[in-house]
């Protein structure tokens, strides 16, 4: 027996030899949770693309910043006319594709029609349907005319999904990417990982690392023991939350606690009974406790909102006041509209561990009311099927994470059903705005119209969590769009 | 010899036939849309019915049935749906992974049982045979995962001999695979090896007890020879079937080992494709799968056949 264990000891010693060896300084490898199933941006909605390629290998005209603010991107500048309908793109001269072939105004054209025509397969179409023409005036600027004003047009731009490629590489996007950004494609790993090195030819501000890789970790027991074992050289969105605090307690290590766009919400089905009457919603509201949601199911990240709209925003407004925790509240509401002895429904849960775990402390302080929440867990595909298309459902809890998607509630056939003429005039009024302040205002209208009419009861803004080694500086900290932005990205001295 | 392989043959092309109309029927019936799941909830009608005709979801279920088994008969697995990359191509980069985990997995699991399981049945009653009997216990009752992630946190976490998952490429060298794959193995091969070992013992033990184990003693062989000349080489009939089920388990059933080591093998493609609906996937890996299965079983039947010659004679 001794003899075996010293041998096991010695091979093992043996096959360890070659591991350990520091990465240079000019090197990363972040890890993010789900891998892309492919990489072209602009026809599939899945974030994990974004979440490689935005800002890193594809740009648009123009970008989100960390603070998710939109900045110039490929357009240096624009011009707007009178009357808001017509944009005029002055480009970047001199900025060339990875393939060495020149980005002017043709290729904006290209990019902006291919994902406009008719058999487009853009996962927001809609974010391009408000076009009517694009125009190329010169090899740097570009003519952009809508049918009606879009004071969210520049935001729309900004989207993964509009970032700007090429005829000439369009064939292969998928598995080799080609854009204009400053890191280059160089070859993915399916299962594993994707490597980019450095655009030598970058427009802008080059990259500060020489190399990046961005591996795919599912599994969060898995993810924590890559960060641990220093595998990896940063996590973002980083998915086991229960082991923060033993990351932010290792000087190995820093943790950033940011937001996202996700407004994660307990979606009522309001053509369904009971849920079409709004006393019944607004008893739902006040019988859920967002903290005890936040404690118990996402360990204290998240903050509280009472509304569709992200809290980083400068236009939010703090609702959550309007429906506070009140279970005395809700069944005096509840009695009102005639159902004293509560009702019975169904709660819908995908996968994610938000909805998961947060479904099972609501459906228990829905019970302390009155209200029988079965629960259902089904997949996404289940969801997209009988929630999302068929409206087969009374409860379901959903994190949107599209940016400054409050104008869903202007869609009556949207999955929540909720058909307002006000508030779909006061989005026509808001298309047609173009100045920051006037915007501002119909925006907190809007936040206000739907918590009022309690639409969905609102729960929290999904946190983003990253956790990186120590010596790492620039990353994002918000993820106001999935992205992996390492441009900015490099290791302290 | 031959007839007892033809049969064999016979059996096995059934098998496949009927599993492939199972498998299309079971995850064709499973609800959701790959386009739908690929475009997301804002894609509008449109933009999902040109999605659905690029990827032929609008032909009817029979044809697509028709196409998929005629083109896999002529090693064509068709297209995946969401990395649009022929999925024959999928499989094989991934085989570089899963199979030879598997066969790694196996080697080390059959170099614990061997010897683990003659050890306790020469020494049968004695404490020698105790002590391995309540060390298969405990791997037979402890799930592999939990031994990978105990794995990870000495080897990885604390002592940093291995890394703690992922796989860099067999072009990186035999051994950076090797070593990229040795905790996952032996994550998959313990438990394996509790299983085999006890069948081994017990095997053995039966065998042990036979007339011509007493005949051979009596002929002047050694209680060692008698135990290796006849004794282990009579127990590996029932050592052989464990051993070609655990091979198509371990081909099969690592999904979880390849999710706690991130690695790209089989087992976390098939994981991917069922999230995401990529159906021609997951029909043609779990296709393969069972002809994976349905093969080893055949040459273990086959193998009977050469260790044992009274079951040529049979039919």
């Amino acid at each position: 027996m001794h003899h075996f264990t010293r041998l096991a000891l010695a091979s093992a010693l043996a096959i360890s030899a070659g591991t350990g060896a520091a990465l240079a300084q000019g090197e990363i490898t972040v890890a993010i949770q789900l891998e892309p199933p492919h990489l072209d941006p602009t026809s599939a909605a899945a974030g994990a693309i974004d979440s490689v390629v935005y800002a890193n290998i594809f740009e648009g005209l123009t970008r989100f910043a960390s603070d998710g603010s939109i900045i110039p991107g490929l357009a240096e500048s624009w011009e707007i006319s009178e009357d808001g309908t017509t944009y005029t793109f002055t480009l970047h001269d001199g900025v060339m594709f990875h393939d060495g072939t020149t980005m002017d105004a043709e290729d904006v054209k290209f990019s902006l029609d291919r994902a406009r025509a008719e058999d487009s397969t853009n996962a927001q179409k809609a974010l391009f349907a408000g076009i009517q023409s694009v125009d190329v005036v010169d090899p740097t600027t570009v003519k952009v005319t809508l049918g009606a004003p879009d004071g969210s047009f520049l935001f729309n731009m900004a989207w993964g999904d509009a970032v700007i490629v090429a005829p000439e590489s369009i064939e292969n996007i998928k598995s080799t990417p080609i854009g204009t950004g400053a890191f280059k494609f160089v070859n993915w790993t399916q299962g594993d990982s994707v490597v980019m090195e450095k655009n030598p030819d970058y427009w802008g501000t080059p990259a500060k690392l020489d190399k990046a890789t961005i591996k795919f970790i599912s599994d969060p027991t898995a993810a924590f023991a890559a960060v641990m074992a220093e595998d990896i050289d940063a996590f973002a969105g980083f998915p086991a939350p229960e082991n923060l605090p033993q990351f932010e307690a290792d000087p190995r290590f820093q943790v950033l606690n940011g937001s996202t766009e996700g407004e994660t919400i307990l979606a009522m089905n309001n053509k369904a009974a009971p849920f079409d009457n709004v006393k019944v919603r607004e008893a739902v509201s006040h019988a859920i406790d967002r903290q005890a949601i936040i404690d118990g199911a996402m360990f204290g990240l998240g903050t509280p909102i009472g509304t569709h709209f992200a809290p980083h925003n400068p236009a939010y407004v703090d609702l959550t006041g309007m429906s506070n925790y009140d279970p005395e509240k809700a069944k005096a509401l509840l009695a009102e509209a005639g159902l004293a002895d509560g009702f019975e429904t169904t709660l819908h849960l995908p996968p994610p561990s938000y909805a998961r775990r947060g479904g099972e402390i609501i459906a228990a302080q829905l019970a302390a009311v009155g209200i029988t929440a079965e629960i259902i867990n089904v997949e996404w595909a289940q969801w997209l099927e009988s929630v999302f298309r068929g409206k087969d459902f009374g409860l379901t809890i959903v994190s949107h994470t599209e940016p400054m998607d409050i104008n869903i509630y202007a869609r009556p056939d949207y999955y929540f059903q909720y058909d307002s003429k006000a508030f779909q005039d006061l989005m026509t009024k808001l298309n047609g705005t173009t100045d920051t302040e006037g915007r501002t205002a119909i925006l907190q209208e809007a936040q206000e119209m739907i918590a009022g009419d309690y639409v969905n009861a609102y729960l929290f803004e999904l946190a983003f969590t990253t956790v990186a080694k120590a010596g790492i500086q620039g990353l994002w900290v918000n993820a106001p769009t999935q992205a992996t932005d390492l441009t900015g990205v490099s290791w302290a001295d | 010899m031959l007839r007892y392989s033809l049969k064999r043959l016979l059996s096995l092309l059934i098998s496949l036939a009927v599993a492939s109309v199972v498998i299309f029927l079971v995850i064709e019936v499973a609800p959701g849309d790959p386009a739908a799941i690929m475009l997301g909830i804002n894609a509008q009608p449109d933009t999902l019915a040109s999605l659905r005709a690029e990827l032929g979801l609008d032909v009817p279920k029979w044809e697509r049935y028709l196409n998929w088994v005629g083109g896999m008969v002529q090693g064509d697995f068709g297209t995946s749906y969401t990395y649009r990359t022929p999925v024959a191509d999928m499989i094989a980069a991934r085989m570089q992974v899963s199979l030879p985990l598997a066969l790694y997995a196996l080697t080390l699991s059959t170099l614990i049982a061997f010897p683990a399981g003659i050890y306790a049945a020469a020494r049968r009653g004695r404490g020698g045979d105790m002590a391995v009997m309540g060390a298969t216990q405990l791997g037979v009752a402890v799930p592999n995962f939990w031994f990978a992630m105990m794995l990870v946190l000495l080897f990885a976490i604390n002592l940093r001999w291995f890394g703690a998952g992922g796989f860099p490429g067999w072009d990186k060298g035999l051994w950076a695979g090797l070593h990229a794959l040795t905790l996952p193995a032996i994550a998959l091969a313990l438990p394996q090896a509790a299983i085999l070992a006890r069948v081994m013992r017990s095997a053995l033990i039966d065998i042990l007890g036979e007339d011509f184990m007493r005949t051979a003693r009596a002929k002047g062989l050694t209680r060692r020879q008698a135990l290796w000349r006849h004794g282990v080489r009579n127990a590996l009939i029932p050592v052989l079937t464990i051993i070609g089920l655990q091979f198509s388990f371990l081909l099969a059933g690592s999904i979880i080992i390849e999710q706690v080591f991130y690695l790209p093998g089989l087992g976390r493609l098939v994981f991917q494709a069922i999230s995401a609906r990529d159906l021609i996937v997951v029909e043609s890996v779990v296709m393969l799968l069972v002809f994976a299965v349905i093969t080893v079983n055949f040459l273990v039947d086959i193998a009977y056949a050469l260790v044992d010659p009274r079951l040529r004679s049979r039919t």
